[in-house]
Order: structure tokens, then sequence, then C-alpha cells
């Protein structure tokens, strides 16, 4: 009960109308940064953190939380509306919700993503005050291999539940894996994959350089072909009672939801891992504990619901190991944590005993910011479906600027443009030959930390591959990836004995 | 549509080749007390690409995947022609940033944009190439700090900065 008390005293501390003033500010401007493509969490929360040095550290965290949940909302708006991930973390919720728009029906998604995300919040804040202490001595267990078998979960989720073409989706996850070992080898600093020596391959490929590349501008080729040039991208119309049959379908959805959730929050609290795989593996649960996982990827609610619970869940998830190992979760949380120890708070399990205060007050306005981010995201979606019905000739230029710019801002180097280009280019004529490109966006994501977990667990065991096994979370992380690996051999050797049979 | 498919895996396993043979400038075997060298990771990476293309090949010849079997052209006149105008027309307006800056380059690529492929009245036009620089600069370059590329129009903004900053 203790910890009702100081929930409560949280509460207390982000109803303070100097906090309660900075959620709501937060959660807008977090909607917008996160509805624009390219930009997400990590972007909005590194390029507002010189403001905060104006008020007092609880509150400044208090608004980069806001700004962080606002952004994971707005993350799923540019996903629908444009088919691109406002955020890696929005990844998944393209694959259903672009559909559904598509077909008319953004309102519903956009509903649903608002709903899911607001579940997700509110679960994973039940769960954090629940198992905050026990949890956190969990994730203190995890070391390289645990790790490096979390990633190689999250591949073979592609391959055993994608449905894509095997060959096709392997090759794709390999060519976004070396595309993040460009730059410099994080174990023995030297230059690597440095092509025709141009200098901005040493700062590596980033991530959104392909992202952008394949979701921004291949997508609007891809578009453009499938329009043929001219045509409104989809009709969305808006009214109430749409809206409520909306929250009816979400409503239904309720164990889609409950499940993204669970799974978001405990694969954020997993350092390193966070809300990408976390919302791409409820994706890939919803589907297939879906009774139709045909209709997932052509427009199913539930595709939309997984993913947003999930990622919302993890986003305060990824804040338990931040506050009580000083380990971030994500890399919003590690611009968090950078923040934390110039404002004088030592991260840490002192933490909860020396800055009660600080940690309960920041835990109960990720709530507030969560239930104010569902306000302004439902009031605001009318004016993101009248952006589709702008004719497509006029969205095109002004989406691919977007790309333009988005795709410069981030290192500021003219090279990644060009970068972008060219993966856009190439992205859109591999889709035409049905290429999956999402495991090479994934790939790119979480390359950076699969190698040095997959070499720091080879250097410990002496090079016996054997350490991945021995292990008993990591054996188990990869029983399940090898069973996921092997699920489409299975389905072909059971398609070939029927037909034997018959 | 079964050409495109067989020349794509071929320029694929060329350029697999290729990473496999770039990563080999750093060491790809085992380094006593060190662990895997820095090339290994993405050498077998590669290397795994290669294996793809291969099965990749090996189902065009037997005509199992989709594209492998398909009849379509893998795009008609109209859409090679779209595709071809805006991604030089995407290009064009890159290299042109590095000469004259977004501010003179993105304006242009969507007046031509519109006008050419859209046939929107100039008004419309004008409206929206007028307003999305604007917007751009108020949004990236004041509220967020981060500079964009101007190049010879570089000196036209220093009145504005100095009355920002």
């Amino acid at each position: 009960m203790e910890i009702l008390s100081l929930l409560a005293d949280g509460f207390a501390v982000s109803f303070q109308p100097l906090n309660l003033g900075l959620v709501i500010f937060g959660a807008t401007v977090g909607l917008f940064i996160g509805a624009m493509p390219g930009l997400g969490s990590v972007n909005g929360v590194a390029i507002l953190l010189p403001m905060t040095f104006l008020v007092p550290p609880t509150s400044a965290v208090i608004f980069l939380g806001a700004i962080y949940y606002g952004a994971m909302y707005g993350g799923a708006i540019s996903s629908i509306m444009l088919g691109i991930p406002g955020a890696s973390t929005a990844v998944a919720t393209t694959f259903d919700g672009r559909p559904l728009a598509m077909q008319g029906k953004a309102d519903q998604a956009l509903v649903a993503a608002a709903i899911a995300s607001f579940v997700g919040g509110t679960i994973s804040v039940v769960l954090f005050t629940a198992f905050a202490p026990p949890l956190a001595e969990v994730a203190l267990a995890f070391g390289p291999p645990e790790e490096f078998a979390l990633m190689m979960l999250a591949f073979a989720t592609f391959i055993g539940l994608g449905g894509d073409d095997i060959p096709k989706t392997f090759f794709s996850i390999f060519i976004g894996l070396v595309f993040s070992a460009v730059g410099l080898d994080i174990i023995s600093g030297e230059p690597r994959l440095i092509f025709f020596d141009l200098p901005g391959f040493f700062h590596g490929i980033n991530f959104l350089v392909l992202a952008i590349g394949v979701y921004g501008i291949g997508e609007m080729l891809w578009t453009i072909e499938v329009s043929r040039g001219n045509m409104s991208l989809s009709k969305a119309n808006l009214s109430v009672s749409r809206i409520v049959a909306a929250i009816r379908r979400v409503i239904k959805g309720w164990k889609t939801m409950v499940m993204g959730s669970f799974l978001g929050y405990f694969v954020g609290i997993l350092p390193a891992a966070g809300a990408t795989p976390g919302s791409l593996m409820a994706y890939g649960v919803a589907k297939s504990i879906s009774s139709s996982p045909e209709t997932f990827g052509k427009g199913n609610v539930d595709g939309v619901l997984a993913p947003e619970s999930a990622n919302n869940a993890a986003s305060t998830g990824s804040m338990l190991p931040m506050l009580t190992l000083g380990i971030p979760g994500s890399p919003t949380t590690a611009i968090l944590l950078g923040g934390m120890v110039i404002w004088g708070l030592e991260p840490g399990p002192l933490l909860f005993v020396d800055h009660t205060e600080f940690v309960w007050g920041l835990i109960a306005s990720l709530y507030v910011a969560n239930f104010f981010a569902l306000l302004i995201n439902i009031a605001f979606i009318p004016a993101f479906i009248s952006v589709l019905k702008l004719p497509f000739t006029i969205l095109a230029p002004i989406i691919f600027v977007l790309c333009i710019v988005g795709g410069y801002v981030p290192t500021q180097d003219m090279h990644d443009v060009w970068l972008m280009l060219i993966f856009g280019i190439v992205g859109y004529l591999m889709r035409k030959l049905d290429y999956p490109l999402a495991p090479a966006v994934l790939a790119i994501v979480l390359g950076p930390i699969a190698e040095p977990a997959m070499r720091q667990s080879l250097i410990g065991a002496q090079g016996d591959l054997f350490i991945f096994f021995s292990r008993p979370i990591s054996g188990s992380i990869m029983v399940v990836a090898l069973f996921l690996l092997l699920l489409p051999l299975f389905k072909l050797l059971k398609g070939r004995l029927i037909r034997k049979e018959q | 549509m079964r050409v495109a498919e067989l020349y794509m895996a071929l320029v694929m396993a060329v350029f697999s080749v290729y990473l496999m043979w770039k990563s080999a400038e750093l060491p790809i075997g085992w380094i006593e007390d060190e662990g895997p060298g820095g090339g290994a990771f993405p050498f077998w990476l590669a290397f795994g690409m290669l294996v793809c293309c291969a099965f990749i090949l090996f189902n065009w010849l037997r005509r199992s995947s989709l594209p492998a079997k398909s009849e379509d052209p893998f795009m008609d006149r109209d859409v090679l022609r779209v595709f071809l105008i805006v991604s030089l027309a995407l290009a064009t307006m890159i290299g042109l940033i590095h000469l004259v800056g977004v501010y003179v380059s993105l304006p242009l690529f969507m007046a031509f944009y519109m006008r050419y492929l859209g046939h929107h009245s100039w008004k419309l036009i004008s409206s929206v190439v007028v307003s999305t620089p604007i917007i751009t600069f108020l949004f990236f370059e004041v509220a967020l700090t981060k500079t964009l590329p101007k190049g010879v129009t570089e000196p036209l903004f220093y009145p504005l900065f100095d009355l920002i900053y």
C-alpha cells in the first residue's frame, strides 16, 4: 500500500499548475513532432532538452516525458495517413494502418491507434507501479548473450510469421545488417565498408536515411504508380456515428490490446530492446493468435491495436531500467538519462530512496500525459483527415520536400540525402519484385546492438557458439527463435505430405 | 517481370560479392584474445545475401515465386515515363541544393511537379510554393535551430538571422 500513497503523492506533483501546463504543452508538441515523417520521440526530446533548463528538474523531466508520449501517439498518424512511419517504433503500425486508410477507413485506424496507445500506457503504468522492484532485478541478469538472443527472436518473428518469400526476407534482413555495419567498427575502432572512400560513410548509415528512403521516397513512387500520378489518396469521411462505430470495433479488440500492452511492457524493460521490436513482436503475436490471420496486412484493426498498445507500453517499460539501473532501454531514455545527470539526479536504485517525489511525480505525469495525448489526438483527427482530401499531385511534392529536409536535418550532411534517394529508387524497384523491406529497416536499427552483443558473447566464451544456449534465459529465447526460423520449413513439409496423400 | 526478377537477383548477387570483398579489408577470421575480426560480421552476412540470391535464382528456374512466373511487363510505358520524370526531378532538385540551396531548389521542384504532372492553376501552385518554404524555415531554422543548406543564397539570409538571433 505504500506504493499507492507514493503514487498519490506523484499525482499531486503532476497536477501542480506548472507541471500540468508543461504536460499539455509537451504532449501537443510531441504529437506534431511524432507525426512528421523522419522526426520521432528521440529527435523531439533531443532538440527540446536545452529548453528545459529554465524549469526545476522534476518539471523538466515531466515535460520531456510528455513529449515522449505525444510523439508515440504522433508516430502512428504519419504511419496511417502517409504510409511513412513517423518513427521506427511505428513501423508495425503501417502494416495494417496504411491499408485501412487506403480503404477510406483512416478515421477507424486513427481512433484505434489512439485508444490502443492509451490502453498500453495505462496498463504499463499499473505494471510499473506493481512490479518495479522485482523486474529491475531480472533485467540486471541480462548479459550480451541474452541481448543477442533477443535480437535473433525479433528477426525470427519476421521469417516465421511474415508470410513473405523466405529467401527474400532473409536477404532483406542480411542487407539491413550489413548496412548497419558501415562506419567505424565499434570494437576495434577501424573504419570499414567505406564505399568509394566517401567521407559520408564514416558516420555510418543512419536508420532514418534507409527508413525515409524506403518508406518516404519509395512509398511515394509506388503510390504514384498505383494512382497513375493523379487521384486523391483515399476518401475518408468523418462523423460522430463513424467514430462511435470505430470505438465499438476497438473495444472488440481488447484482448489484442491487453496482449500488446503486456508484451510491449516486458520487451521495453529489457535494456537495448525497446519499443520497436516490442511493437513488431506484438504484431506477429496478434497475427498468429487471430482467428483470421490472412486479413492482416490488408487492413485488420487488430493489426493497428497490437503494435500501438505495445509501443506505448514499451516506452513506459524502458523508463524502468533507466530509473532503477541507469541503463537506458531506448535511445529516447538515453537522452533523458543524460538530462537527469546534468540536473544532478543520479540514476540507480538510490533514486527511489533519495528522490521519491521525482520518481513518482514522473510516473504519474506519464499517466497524465497519456490522457491528454489521447484527447489532443482525437481532437486533431479531422485535421489529419483533411490532409488526405488534398489532390495527390499537391500532396506528393510536399511529402518529397518533407522527406528531403527530414533526411538532411539529423546529420546535416547532403551525402545522406543522396543515399536516401538511391535507397528510395532501389527499394521501389525491389518492392515491385516482392522483396519485403520492413525487415531491412528493422535490421539496420538492431544491427548496432546485435553485433557488439554477439562479439562480446563470443569473446567471453572463447568462440564457443554454445554460449547462446547454455545460459537459461538466452537459451530459452534462442529455442523459441529457432522454432520460428524453422516454422516455414515445417509448413512446407506438411504441405508436401498432404499433397502426397491426395 | 520474369526478366526483371532475374536481373535484380543477379545485380544483388554481384553486390553481395562486392560487400564480401569490401568487408575482407578488415580481418574476417578469429583473432586470438580479441574475438572475431572487425570484418567478420558484415562478411558472413554478405555471404548470407549471396546464398539468398542463389535461392532466388533457383526459385526463378523452377518458376515458383510470383514475379518469376508473371508475364506482365515490369513497367509499362506510362509507369516508366512517370517514374523517370519523378526520379530525375528529385535528383535534379538534390543536385541544385548544392548550388542554390533549399529555398530555391525546393520551390522549383514543387512548381514543376504540380504544373507538369498535376496541371494545377498557377494561383494554387504559387500559394503552396510560397508557403511551404516559409513554414519549413520557421519550423526548422527558427524553432529547432537546425540550419538547412543555402548554397549561393546564403548571404540573403544574414539580415533575417540578425533579426531572429
